[in-house]
């Protein structure tokens, strides 16, 4: 394999990070809201939050992009295939965060919800200053094993024809007949940009578990 | 919602309670509870465990709803609408059993937020209120740490520090000693006498009877729900009027 194929792979590893980087945060932004309207306590709306988690976990990330790459095709919305791997990444991402969120808000002990009710804090304060930041603390390495999971769950966006990472790889491996390597060498291009966010996802739930302690 | 017909005694008082009344679904939490509490008055409300006492005090700034009766707070009707919910609560600082300050704060933060999100003071402003409160509850020097790096003492003076912030007209202590180790009692039993000294309008629910008898005008006993019987604290304790009043200060005090 030469330097025009390998840099061919970079290409496709830079469209990876790129979906990558706009599925989790469009997905962080979408699953904040999804996670607040899941503990907002308004038993109509949680429902609904709930139903659309469990669609999104129930069912596997291939289908959900082709619904929305053919889906929305079908109903006259012409996007080319970027846009629709990213909305569907969105949706993924948002569905799991939301859930993700949902737990850590809700394992923030009642007495911090209580305590800044007393103060005379509104719903925005006592989100954004009490529980939030310690939800976020909560949920962190949960939220780093999730990106982890969303960078590989990129390379199913090759099926709609999105020339990102593995597809990168199969057009080269179909060009110089040596997948072995090819797709070896995708494979370390994607251990190496999930394997520190593993690591750093593991220290920062041993730091965790040592400050509650 | 008439304001002007409730009668003079009603009027006059911080806390005024009449025939409240809690459920949860079934269970009848509290039963026609009727209370008023003056200006700078200190109440002690004391009973068994699940016998509404801190049912109670958390109704009065709404931590629970009530389904009966009606609850005014320095004049304002305590109605289920967040504004007037926010009215009572900026005028009424509560202290919890266990401290419940914000862990991700220092402690300095833990008394400035408040104060800057619901009343709208400058961080200057908030500061200084601040650490004048914490002066008062003599933990100024303690400021910048987290709380997880105090004593459960210095946790709940601050808390009574950060409740202080706020400037209310009311605090509420419930239970604010029973989570602490024995030698740390003394110190948030003293700063809780000093707050009664300068003329506070408190309701403590406690166990501490040596507090009530030292600081109460009133002591309050309850059981099922419901206020059982009423005195200063002298003829609560010297001649308790009802049999289950007896029977709870043989069981606290030790002697039967």
């Amino acid at each position: 394999m030469g330097q025009d194929e390998f840099f061919f792979l970079l290409m496709g590893l830079k469209w990876t990070v790129a979906l990558s980087a706009i599925g989790f945060v469009c997905g962080c932004v979408a699953g904040l809201g999804i996670a607040l309207a899941r503990t907002s306590g308004v038993p109509l709306v949680e429902r609904i939050t709930a139903g659309y988690i469990a669609l999104f976990q129930g069912t596997p990330l291939l289908m959900q992009l082709f619904v929305v790459y053919y889906g929305l095709a079908l109903v006259g919305i012409k996007v080319d295939a970027w846009a629709a791997v990213s909305v569907g990444l969105t949706l993924h991402a948002s569905a799991y965060l939301g859930e993700i969120w949902r737990g850590a808000i809700e394992a923030v002990p009642r007495g911090q919800t209580e305590a800044s009710k007393a103060l005379a804090l509104g719903y925005v304060s006592r989100m954004k200053d009490v529980v939030l930041p310690q939800a976020l603390r909560i949920s962190l390495p949960a939220t780093i094993g999730f990106l982890v999971q969303l960078i590989k769950g990129t390379s199913l966006a090759s099926i709609v024809g999105f020339t990102e990472l593995t597809r990168a790889g199969n057009i080269i491996s179909n060009q110089i007949f040596q997948p072995l390597t090819v797709f070896g060498i995708v494979g370390i291009l994607y251990f190496v940009m999930c394997c520190p966010l593993t690591i750093y996802g593991a220290h920062l739930e041993r730091k965790f578990a040592a400050s509650v302690r | 919602m008439s304001d002007i017909s409730t009668t003079k005694a009603t009027a006059d008082a911080m806390i005024s309670m009449t025939g409240v009344a809690k459920w949860y679904g079934a269970f009848q939490a509290l039963n026609d509870i009727n209370i008023s509490v003056r200006k700078g008055e200190k109440i002690v409300l004391c009973g068994p465990s699940g016998s509404g006492k801190s049912t109670l005090i958390r109704c009065i700034n709404h931590l629970e709803a009530y389904q009966q009766g009606e609850i005014r707070v320095g004049g304002i009707l305590l109605g289920h609408q967040a504004k007037s919910i926010d009215a009572v609560r900026r005028e009424v600082g509560m202290v919890f059993q266990q401290f419940n300050l914000f862990p991700h704060l220092t402690v300095l933060q833990n008394c400035m937020l408040a104060p800057m999100r619901a009343l709208g003071l400058g961080k200057a402003e908030a500061e200084g209120r601040a650490r004048q409160l914490l002066e008062r509850v003599k933990i100024a020097e303690q400021a910048e740490k987290y709380p997880a790096q105090l004593s459960g003492g210095q946790q709940q003076r601050v808390a009574i520090a950060r409740a202080l912030c706020m400037r209310p007209q009311v605090m509420l202590f419930d239970e604010p000693t029973s989570a602490l180790d024995p030698e740390m009692v003394k110190e948030v039993l003293d700063t809780m006498i000093d707050l009664a000294r300068e003329g506070m309008t408190m309701i403590c629910v406690t166990h501490e009877m040596g507090f009530a008898r030292q600081v109460a005008d009133r002591v309050i006993f309850m059981a099922s729900g419901a206020i059982v019987e009423e005195a200063p604290p002298a003829e609560f304790f010297s001649d308790p009027k009802h049999e289950r009043t007896r029977k709870f200060l043989g069981e606290i005090l030790g002697r039967h």
